[in-house]
């Protein structure tokens, strides 16, 4: 009994002092394992008589579950210790850069037109789209230009040799969803257009969206309350803007939208960003729509001035020379 | 148009000043695209006369000149004019005088001369762009008068960018009358006089091109002074108005025009022969113009003619024979009426564009031609005298426009502008603008003056009443009705979101022109059903592309060239074949080149290959949720492809599109290495989606078992994984293929593939007997199918 009481109290002492798992793992066998000194006392039991057997018993109990709980104790401390020595050493630089985390981006044409568009698709403008090779007929006599008028000469035109053309305006598309549908109508219709003019500030491929409205009540009113909602949804601030009278042969009255514009130098300037009107009759007429029924009114704009004035673009060739350095500003 | 201030105030009283009158211009429609003050702060300047010059002995360029200012004043002025020479009359800034250029005139010395004041040049001043030398001024110029009121300054030079349905607007006459409407002020015109008839010179003229010339007056006026000039006063509007001074009897037909808005011609009398004939060219006639172009003309030109010559082309240019020089005496006069649609695009078939073609193709009143030609006799005769003949007139009255009542609906005008506007401000709008005006119980009946060509429909004279009422006037509302709700189906991927999910992959989208150049087509080796243009701009921009990768791949040239060893870029836009009509295909590439990953700490970097661009087309049709549909294929390539490292794609049987290395010829030749890589794929295709169906999830666990083969190298990933497929049949859940090995241990010409089948079935949980023989059974079809064994 003093033996196994006083090896235990050895035990303990030498649990205290293990330093690692491996060496406490040894002293619990060496205590608790088949051949550790409690299986030896609790084998010794059956040799005694019944009550000092359970006397005995309880003892060796006792020493078993005090060797027990120190060893858990300090397993559990040496597992901490180890788990801490484990994490100080665990340390990341977690600034390095992440796999794979790179990423690309639409270009800033694109970001602009989809905003545009699904401005007015909020307000239930359904998109619409037509042939870019486009024939006389669509881009300028429906629209109501005469063959050799003087207004086909502001449309620089790209041919081809059976008298089709490159569509010179997304107005076009207009005839074509007017001849597809009965009012009410309302489309927006974004697309590259074409003029054969190149320099600073005119690309011979550009991005139109044209936007149509028909139906019972539609009025001049109604086009200013719609484009005035539109650029401040646009351009997420109120702006003093100004309808001026213009001249488009598929609307009238026709109207210039001007909006007044802050420069970067602090001056503010008046700002031309779309053309717009009341469809004219002869354009209705054209597209068997019955004008004295149904009115409507029709806007173009060009998507790369506003993506240059929301952007801060100064160049308009910059679109689309594709120089990664300008296309990752807009990712 | 271009036109003085001064002289349209001359003409309608303005109740406004300068930038008043500018805006409310630009506010009714006619547009002030510029704006240039003119002879402003000439304070201190006036004209003077160069009375001695005398080399200056210090500087070769330099004179010194005795300058008379007027009221006995003579100044010692140094000059370094190039035109100073005695008996000039200039422009003299004295000492005091602060020049529109900020300058300052001090007395100076100049290399040890004492100078007071400077002689200036019309830049100097502000006038004129020129500045090549002294602004001489006429020989009667009043010696120490201001120049600014010799000259009538300040004033401005207006220039309007006016619309093609406003020729009425390109006479300052005819514009005197909207400013009177925008003002509610009066045009102050007088009717034109006949001038006094002292000559009996005429002449014939015969109408033979029908509608197209309903009308043509002419007049000889003979003895002029062929050594007449313009008045200051006339050559000063002309110059504002763009124009340069010429000779007496260019400029007045020129100042005519600028006032009324008709455009005139003036022939050498002494050049024609017999009567004058209006008529139609004949095809391959030709004519040498007055700015010495020979025109080649065709049965749809307007020309004319006398007896024998052709000498002007109507509406466009006079001829150089028959033109007015500066030993003529004897002039005849045009002022004639052609249709627009007779002049329409002629001066550009001949690549011309003339003051006069700008009117004619627009619309000139056909009631101007008398007036014209009255004025331009009244100016003549004051200016270089001479004997009017009578008027000659031939016209043909049924082929002139009559004037037409256009009904204006009081309704129609609130609807369409969405604002009532006052009967009587209806009423006086229309009278201002010269329109004769009649209520009745509806609204009103409207006829136009006959210079408003573009008066012709309800809308029309909505479209006055609204300029003048004012756009601002106009209230701002937002549009009601019925809602309709667009469907959006599902089965299609939105296009925005591909765009998003290719930038996901780290690809940045270009817009490339859609025309690129024929030589770089040919390069590729695209040379069939190409849709060129008839007119293009250069050569490089000639064809409208048939596919999307040469320009991008010019793209990833020009980012190569700029230090970007890796570039990804995609493009979503259209591509054309000839046709009838040609095809407009919606086409996706992509084009990229460098290392397979951005340059990073953490990865060995390899070089792309034709698997990553794989990749990208695998997630693409994963996306749409139907990857049976699709396959690749090793044949069928185009030219441009490298053939081994090349497929082309195939959907439902049909090919829409390709993938892989450029062709190593192709590559070198646009100077570029082995890894660039290229997809393109009709867009629609990859935009179709599978709308999910969904089925039940088998409730039994699935079983996996890796097999690795050897196989001969021809034999292909797809051919392995279709005939595993037939083979196990449903019990095959997924196939992974996840390493393959080609080299020591295997023989030369036979790779081999390690794969994990997943197998489980729907009614139970499959025994580890029922995976065995599974994988029995695929063993087996491979060994039979494909030369393969099992790896031990």
């Amino acid at each position: 009994m003093d033996d196994l009481e006083s090896r235990a109290a050895q035990a303990l002492a030498e649990i205290d002092k293990a330093d690692t798992l491996e060496v406490l793992d040894a002293l619990r066998v060496g205590l608790l394992g088949k051949s550790g000194i409690v299986t030896a006392a609790l084998k010794e039991l059956g040799a005694l008589a019944p009550d000092a057997r359970k006397a005995r018993g309880a003892e060796v109990n006792a020493v078993k579950d005090r060797l027990a709980d120190a060893l858990a104790a300090r397993k559990q401390m040496l597992e901490q210790v180890e788990l801490d020595r484990r994490l100080a050493s665990e340390k990341l630089d977690i600034s390095l850069p992440g796999r794979d985390g790179e990423r690309g981006g639409i270009h800033p044409i694109t970001r602009a037109l989809e905003r545009i568009a699904s401005i007015f698709s909020r307000l239930g403008y359904q998109r619409a789209d037509g042939p870019e090779i486009e024939d006389d007929w669509h881009n300028f006599e429906a629209l109501n230009f005469p063959p050799h008028h003087p207004a086909r000469a502001m449309h620089d035109t790209f041919y081809f040799g059976d008298g089709r053309l490159l569509r010179t305006h997304t107005s076009p598309v207009q005839i074509r969803s007017m001849k597809d549908r009965q009012p009410p109508i309302r489309i927006i219709a974004p697309g590259k257009v074409y003029r054969s003019d190149s320099d600073q500030t005119h690309s011979p491929m550009f991005h139109q969206i044209e936007g149509l409205l028909i139906d019972e009540t539609s009025s001049f009113a109604d086009l200013k309350g719609t484009l005035a909602e539109f650029i401040r949804a646009f351009f997420e601030r109120d702006f003093e803007m100004r309808f001026r009278p213009s001249y488009f042969p598929f609307t009238e009255p026709s109207a210039e939208v001007d909006i007044r514009w802050d420069a970067e130098d602090g001056s503010t300037r008046w700002l031309e960003v779309l053309g717009c009107g009341m469809v004219h009759p002869n354009v209705l007429k054209n597209c068997g729509i019955d004008p004295e029924r149904y009115t409507g009114f029709a806007f173009g704009l060009g998507v790369e001035r506003f993506a240059m004035l929301r952007y801060g673009v100064s160049d308009l060739r910059a679109f689309f020379e594709n120089d990664l350095r300008f296309l990752k500003q807009f990712a | 148009m271009k036109f003085s201030e001064n002289w349209l105030r001359e003409l309608v009283e303005i109740k406004a000043g300068r930038v008043e009158l500018a805006h409310a211009l630009t506010m009714a429609g006619l547009e002030v695209e510029e704006l240039t003050a003119l002879g402003e702060s000439l304070s201190g300047v006036v004209v003077a006369e160069i009375v001695a010059a005398e080399k200056h002995p210090e500087a070769d360029r330099l004179q010194i000149c005795k300058v008379d200012a007027g009221r006995g004043e003579t100044l010692q002025i140094v000059c370094g004019a190039p035109n100073a020479r005695v008996g000039i009359k200039v422009p003299l800034a004295k000492v005091g005088a602060s020049l529109p250029n900020g300058i300052a005139i001090k007395a100076a010395k100049l290399r040890g001369v004492e100078s007071f004041g400077m002689l200036c040049s019309a830049k100097e001043l502000d006038l004129d762009a020129d500045a090549s030398g002294l602004l001489e001024l006429p020989v009667d110029a009043p010696v120490g008068k201001p120049l600014a009121d010799y000259l009538g300054l300040p004033d401005a030079s207006f220039e309007l960018k006016l619309t093609p349905n406003r020729p009425d607007c390109l006479g300052l006459v005819g514009l005197a009358h909207d400013v009177a409407a925008l003002f509610g002020s009066a045009v102050k015109v007088n009717d034109q006089t006949a001038a006094p008839i002292t000559s009996n010179a005429r002449r014939g003229i015969r109408l033979e091109a029908g509608r197209d010339a309903p009308r043509y007056l002419g007049r000889i006026v003979e003895g002029i002074d062929p050594a007449a000039r313009s008045p200051l006063w006339l050559a000063e509007r002309l110059r504002r108005s763009g124009l340069r001074s010429i000779s007496a009897v260019v400029d007045i037909t020129a100042y005519v025009m600028l006032e009324l808005g008709q455009p005139m011609h003036a022939f050498d009398n002494d050049k024609l022969q017999g009567d004058i004939v209006v008529r139609h060219a004949q095809a391959g006639e030709t004519l040498k113009l007055l700015d010495g172009s020979e025109a080649k003309l065709d049965e749809k030109f307007v020309l004319i003619a006398d007896e024998n010559n052709a000498l002007a082309v109507a509406g466009v240019m006079g001829g150089f024979d028959s033109r007015v020089t500066d030993a003529t005496q004897n002039v005849f006069l045009e002022s004639a009426h052609f249709v627009p649609a007779a002049i329409m695009g002629r001066a550009r078939k001949l690549g011309l564009h003339t003051d006069a073609s700008h009117r004619f193709e627009r619309g000139v009143d056909p009631e101007l031609p008398l007036r014209a030609l009255e004025r331009a006799t009244e100016l003549l005769l004051s200016i270089a005298g001479g004997n009017a003949g009578p008027v000659l007139v031939a016209e043909n009255l049924a082929d002139l426009p009559q004037p037409v009542a256009v009904t204006l609906r009081r309704s129609r005008l609130q609807r369409v502008l969405g604002v009532e506007v006052a009967d009587a401000e209806v009423a006086r709008i229309f009278i201002a603008l010269g329109m004769r005006v009649e209520s009745n119980g509806e609204g009103w009946s409207i006829t136009a003056p006959s210079s408003r060509f573009d008066i012709e429909r309800e809308e029309d004279l909505i479209e006055e009443i609204a300029r003048i009422f004012g756009y601002d006037n106009i209230p701002t509302h937002t549009p009601t009705g019925a809602l309709v709700l667009a469907v959006e189906p599902e089965a299609r991927i939105n296009e925005l979101a591909l765009r998003e999910q290719l930038a996901a992959r780290g690809y940045y989208e270009a817009v490339n022109l859609s025309f690129v150049a024929a030589d770089l087509l040919a390069q590729w080796g695209f040379t069939d059903r190409l849709v060129p243009l008839a007119n293009p701009l250069s050569a490089d921009l000639a064809i409208m592309r048939p596919s999307l990768l040469p320009g991008l791949i010019e793209a990833l040239r020009h980012n190569r060239a700029r230090q970007q060893e890796r570039v990804r870029l995609f493009e979503v836009a259209r591509v054309f074949e000839a046709g009838n009509p040609p095809v407009e295909t919606p086409s996706v590439a992509i084009v990229a080149c460098g290392n397979a990953r951005a340059e990073q700490w953490g990865e060995p970097s390899r070089p792309l290959d034709f698997h990553d661009i794989k990749g990208d087309l695998d997630t693409l049709i994963a996306w749409g949720g139907e990857p049976g549909r699709w396959s690749v294929h090793a044949d069928g390539l185009p030219g441009w492809l490298h053939p081994g490292r090349s497929a082309r794609v195939v959907r439902d049987g049909e090919t829409v599109g390709y993938l892989g290395a450029l062709h190593p010829q192709l590559a070198k030749a646009l100077d570029l290495g082995a890894d660039v890589h290229v997809l393109e794929l009709a867009l629609e295709p990859v935009l179709a989606r599978r709308l999910p169906k969904a089925q039940p999830i088998s409730r039994f666990p699935a079983v996996r078992r890796d097999i690795a083969m050897d196989l001969p190298e021809e034999v292909s990933w797809s051919q392995i994984e279709q005939i595993v497929r037939i083979t196990l049949g449903t019990r095959l859940q997924e196939l992974q293929l996840f390493d393959r090995y080609s080299g020591k241990g295997v023989e030369a010409g036979r790779k081999s593939l390690a794969m994990g089948l997943i197998l489980q079935d729907a009614s139970r949980t499959l025994t580890d007997d029922d995976a065995d023989r599974c994988v029995r059974e695929a063993i087996a079809a491979l060994e039979l199918t494909c030369k393969a064994k099992l790896r031990g």
